[in-house]
């Protein structure tokens, strides 16, 4: 009966120590990833996404606590409905993509972690990198993992997913995108909203 | 000439807001394109897709106001046909 406990307690012990994190990337071959973006106007709300996303995170069932990983989007592809507005957006005044070319998003540490089954929600904080500042910022995320349904989704792969679903704001004056002015016309404050599916072939 | 001219001006306005109205009558900025919502059946994630579509708003019913504007105020200065 002893050397039966010690058998499991060691298997146990082992399985636990071998429990490695995944790690899921996030350039998404069906092209649903995105970054939705809006901000307040007089005439009507400014309305946009992000389409060209990347970026990697490490995830680990067993402890989803744990999870950290970067998103980077790609500056240039931040699109709006009317070009003017896309074209000033762009330009040097506003986000200066030709300089600044990313927008990243770096999870630090998982804080308030409740999980339920497959979902896990957290606040990340991390460093949010726009035009060049970085600032440290905490967002409210909802992490889902869907274990062997990259098949579902990939034809011929085998492996998991991990869908993180952000809602956050920013103010665009702390990240030198024409602070103080304007406020009449583009409000101080975007709303962003991430959805991502991450995959990890096996 | 300047009744022309005129005519030129209401036909502008007229075509302006029955494409405007036709078109949904946007009451926002003109677009080129439109959004168009996706839901991921796997992941459930909500995507979006942007569609090329002319969308005239108000400043397209402006633009062509001020060219109707500035078509009557050129038929002032156009001398009228001598009787």
């Amino acid at each position: 009966m002893k050397t039966k406990l010690t058998i499991l307690a060691f298997i146990a012990l082992t399985g636990t120590a071998l429990a490695v994190p995944q790690t899921f990337d996030f350039k998404d071959p069906k092209g649903i990833n995105n970054a939705a973006f809006k901000l307040d106007a007089p005439l009507e709300a400014i309305n946009g996404s992000a389409s060209s996303i990347s970026g990697t995170a490490t995830f680990d069932p067993e402890n989803p606590g744990a999870t950290k990983g970067k998103i980077i989007v790609a500056t240039a592809s931040l699109m709006l409905p009317n070009p003017m507005q896309k074209q000033h957006m762009l330009s040097d005044k506003w986000l200066d993509a030709a300089k600044f070319a990313e927008i990243t998003f770096e999870s630090k540490e998982l804080k308030n972690v409740q999980t339920a089954g497959d979902t896990t929600t957290a606040d990340a904080t991390g460093t949010f990198t726009l035009k060049g500042v970085s600032k440290e910022i905490t967002a409210p995320v909802k992490l889902t993992y869907l274990k062997d349904k990259l098949g579902q989704r990939v034809p011929n792969q085998k492996g998991d997913l991990l869908v993180i679903r952000a809602n956050f704001t920013i103010k665009r004056s702390d990240f030198n995108i024409m602070p103080g002015q304007f406020e009449d016309k583009v409000s101080d404050t975007i709303e962003i909203t991430l959805s991502l599916a991450g995959a990890s072939p096996k | 000439m300047k009744r022309t001219i005129r005519m030129i001006a209401a036909i502008l306005i007229v075509g302006a807001i029955a494409f405007w109205a036709a078109t949904g009558a946007n009451r926002g900025w003109t677009k080129t394109r439109i959004p168009r919502k996706t839901v991921d059946e796997v992941t459930g994630l909500e995507g979006i897709q942007w569609q090329k579509k002319f969308v005239p708003g108000v400043d397209f019913l402006g633009a062509a106001l001020l060219g109707a504007g500035v078509l009557t105020g050129i038929s002032f200065f156009v001398p009228a046909k001598p009787k």
